[in-house]
């Protein structure tokens, strides 16, 4: 009898201390709390961050007519601050009539191709990547909040798999650094939780504003594994099961990484 | 201005021949350790610290820290490699340099020693061990001289 109170005694503790981590705060890192103080404040002063350059580009660009159709996005869609508004928090989506998800500058050349009639922008182009900047910082500070479909749920375990799987000469999978050892240090530089809570990112090692696609790529490369084309699919499902991992955290855009 | 191409191509095939790989020795396994040498002759303790310290040859420091006091960048993903000759003898070292998953399915370090069972290697290093022979030779030798 002793034996089973003290077991139960021991469940409700253990119930209770598990329900009170649950409430606790978050303990998911933004890269940005690894940065040292110097590029935090780069990255908050829209005068110093060099992303801003590439999102005030956008918003030329947004209102710029093109295309056989010569539309521009805001004939469409009007000013950017109110319908773009969250619209990067939930990407990548399917779009209408497609059945296969999209990342946001997916959106942007689908947009390009059907209503403006134009030539789509190649990966990592400067206006493909100016218009994805201004169109993803009309979320910044709302929580990544990834769409309910469940059409993308085989895409999103397709990201989960590559993610855990060990790829290139070094054997190493996304997960055993980013989910096993973030917070410790790779050559000194601490290894980030991997969540896509700024992108496009301005990163320092690149000069340069950049997709997550461009990110991963240099992962790839650093293991040594053989890194898909920029507009391979496996990028898209990587997004979206790196999202859905960061559902909640904040968007960033434009962030600023070392 | 086709010359410039040609000799572009030319030298990277010549440099590609020069990174071939020497036939692949099979090490002997016995029990956690492989006494002989893969090379049938002792390596160099000094070319072996500077592949350590080397980032794009031996790797070694991004993940371990080490006695090797001008590079300043070393990792703490692993164990230090100071003492590591006082912890490991010879052939044990040179196991878990070969590939070090067959004590550990589950270990992050890399197999130095290994060009199968990999997936997605990137072209230029498909069929290529991270180390050839003789480096993890010298690599071996520098690691049992880290008594403390």
């Amino acid at each position: 009898m002793t034996g089973r109170l003290l077991a139960l005694g021991l469940a409700l503790v253990f119930v209770a201390s598990y329900a009170a981590a649950q409430v606790g705060a978050d303990k998911r890192r933004s890269g940005y709390q690894d940065m040292g103080e110097a590029l935090q404040k780069m990255q908050d002063d829209d005068t110093a961050n060099p992303g801003m350059l590439y999102v005030q580009l956008g918003g030329q660009l947004w209102k710029r007519a093109v295309g056989a159709a010569d539309k521009s996005c805001a004939d469409c869609h009007d000013a950017a601050p109110a319908s773009m508004k969250g619209v990067a928090a939930r990407y990548p989506a399917i779009p209408t009539g497609g059945d296969r998800p999209v990342d946001l500058e997916g959106r942007i050349n689908l947009c390009r191709t059907e209503n403006q009639k134009a030539e789509p922008l190649p990966p990592e182009n400067r206006d493909l990547l100016a218009l994805s900047a201004y169109v993803a910082h009309q979320s910044r500070d709302l929580r990544i909040a990834p769409p309910y479909d469940p059409r993308l749920d085989a895409f999103r375990r397709e990201g989960a798999e590559i993610y855990r799987r060990r790829q290139g000469q070094l054997n190493l999978s996304c997960a055993i650094c980013h989910d096993d050892n973030a917070g410790k240090k790779l050559a000194g530089i601490v290894i980030p939780e991997a969540h896509p809570t700024g992108y496009p990112i301005y990163r320092l090692e690149w000069q340069a504003l950049g997709s997550l696609k461009r990110r991963l790529r240099n992962c790839l490369v650093g293991i040594r594994a053989d890194a898909w084309p920029l507009d391979a699919p496996e990028y898209t499902a990587l997004e979206l099961y790196l999202m859905e991992r960061a559902k909640g955290m904040k968007l960033e855009t434009p962030a600023v990484r070392p | 201005m086709r010359l410039p191409i040609l000799l572009v191509l030319a030298l990277v095939a010549g440099s590609a021949a020069a990174q071939q790989p020497a036939p692949p020795v099979v090490p002997q396994v016995i029990d956690d350790s492989i006494p002989q040498s893969l090379t049938g002759r002792p390596g160099d303790a000094a070319r072996g610290r500077a592949i350590v310290a080397n980032r794009s040859i031996g790797l070694c420091l991004l993940c371990h820290s080490g006695p090797i006091a001008e590079e300043r960048f070393q990792g703490d993903l692993a164990p230090s490699l100071a003492g590591a000759g006082s912890r490991w003898s010879e052939g044990q070292l040179r196991l878990r340099i070969v590939d070090g998953s067959r004590l550990n399915a589950d270990t992050i370090m890399p197999a130095y020693y290994r060009a199968q069972g990999l997936h997605r290697v990137a072209r230029n290093f498909e069929g290529r061990t991270i180390l050839t022979a003789s480096q993890v030779e010298d690599v071996v030798a520098y690691l049992v001289t880290l008594k403390d």
